[in-house]
Parts: C-alpha cells; structure tokens; sequence
C-alpha cells in the first residue's frame, strides 16, 4: 500500500479541472495563436501538478521530471513561435 | 505549535495557488482576443504556480526540520523547478506574443496600432533584413 496525503489529491483535481479548461480553449479556438496559448497554459499548470504529484507521494523523482518537462516545453513553444512568425529560418 | 502554523501556511498557499490557476483557464475561455488570453493564461498560470511551489519548499523545510533526510532534497529540487518556471515562462509569452503580432493578428477592439506604425516608420520587415544578409 503506497501511502499519500489527501489535502494534495484534491489540489490535483482542482488543476485537472483548469487543464481541461484550456483544452476547450485548444479545440475550439479560431486562430492559430489562440490554440498556442492554451498549450503555454496547459504546460505551465502540468509543471505545477507534476511538483504538487511529488509532494502528495513524497518522491523527489516526480519534481526531477518537472524540470525538465519545464526546459523542453519552453523549447517547443520557442520553435512553434517561430514557425508562426514566417520566413525562412 | 510551530507545526500547526507552518501546517496552516502551507494550507494558505495551496488554495492562493489554485484560485490563480483556476482565473487562468476562467479567463482563457472568457475573454475576446489572443493577447487578453495570453494576458490571463499566462501571468496568472506563472503566479499561482509561484504560490504552488513555494508550498512545497515550505513542506520540505518542514519535513527537513523534522528531521527527515528526504526534505532537504525535496526543497532544493522543488526550488530548481520554480526557477526553471521563473526563467521559461515569460520568454515563452514574449515570443508567442510576438509571432501572433508578426503573422497579422490584430486586437478585436483596437483603433491604433502603435506598433505596426513604429515597424513601418524606423525597422524594415524581418523578411528583408534577412535578403540583405545573404
């Protein structure tokens, strides 16, 4: 039995409830830039749960894969910006 | 004692840190235009985000206080994360800001568009800049 803290678990439905938020904003969005912010959204609020999945089960492993979840969704976001922007790169 | 107040501490973070991320997803759906919701969907994510993390550092002090091994490390790494969102998160809305300024999105309500008007008057277009360098 893996033990874990409650007031922690609800934290993370709260954020599920944003996530899901923002996944309506990315479907239904009308122009492209619209649906790259509800990714940057998406990214930021799954960093924070990631680190609030750590706390709740007490393993350090969770918040190593928050950081790099971190850098790489900032490259990505990096790049789909420059390919909304134009020319040639 | 100490305990009960760090414990009502943490508490106070946690819900400051979902009520901002809850504005976030709120205002990504209500408002009119990209820049609005890139206004909401990101200063308010990086603010609550802030408040979730900084719970966990203080759970960590705690538990470090306490005498457990393990918060120590909890703390320390839980603080790399927050720098990583402090450094990446609002380069990331500058850029994106920036492509949606470039590709010909314009705000819903606006009469002047300042920016358009300095491109025009002083730099030249990017996709020119970049013929005259080859």
């Amino acid at each position: 039995m893996i033990e874990y803290f409650n007031e922690y678990i609800i934290v993370l439905i709260a954020l599920l409830i944003c996530v899901i938020m923002s996944i309506i904003r990315v479907v239904r969005g009308p122009t492209a830039p619209d649906r790259i912010v509800g990714l940057d959204t998406i990214n930021t609020i799954v960093i924070s749960s990631m680190v609030i999945f750590g706390a709740a089960f007490r393993e350090v492993i969770y918040i190593d894969v928050a950081i790099v979840y971190a850098l790489l969704s900032f490259i990505s976001t990096l790049f789909i910006a420059k390919y909304l922007e134009g020319g040639d790169y | 004692m100490l305990g009960l107040i760090v414990d009502v501490i943490i508490y106070i973070f946690l819900i400051i840190g979902v009520f901002f991320n809850f504005l976030a997803g709120f205002g990504l759906l209500r408002f009119p235009d990209v820049y609005t919701r890139l206004h909401a969907g990101t200063k308010c994510t990086t603010f609550g985000s802030i408040f979730i993390t900084g719970s966990v550092i203080i759970l960590g002090l705690k538990m470090w206080y306490l005498g457990s091994a393990d918060g120590s490390v909890l703390a320390i790494h839980t603080a790399g994360a927050l720098i990583a969102i402090l450094l990446t998160n609002p380069t990331g809305a500058h850029a994106i800001a920036r492509a949606a300024h470039r590709s010909g999105v314009k705000p819903v309500a606006a009469i002047v568009d300042g920016l358009d008007e300095m491109n025009k008057k002083t730099i030249k277009k990017p996709n020119e800049k970049k013929e005259v360098k080859k």
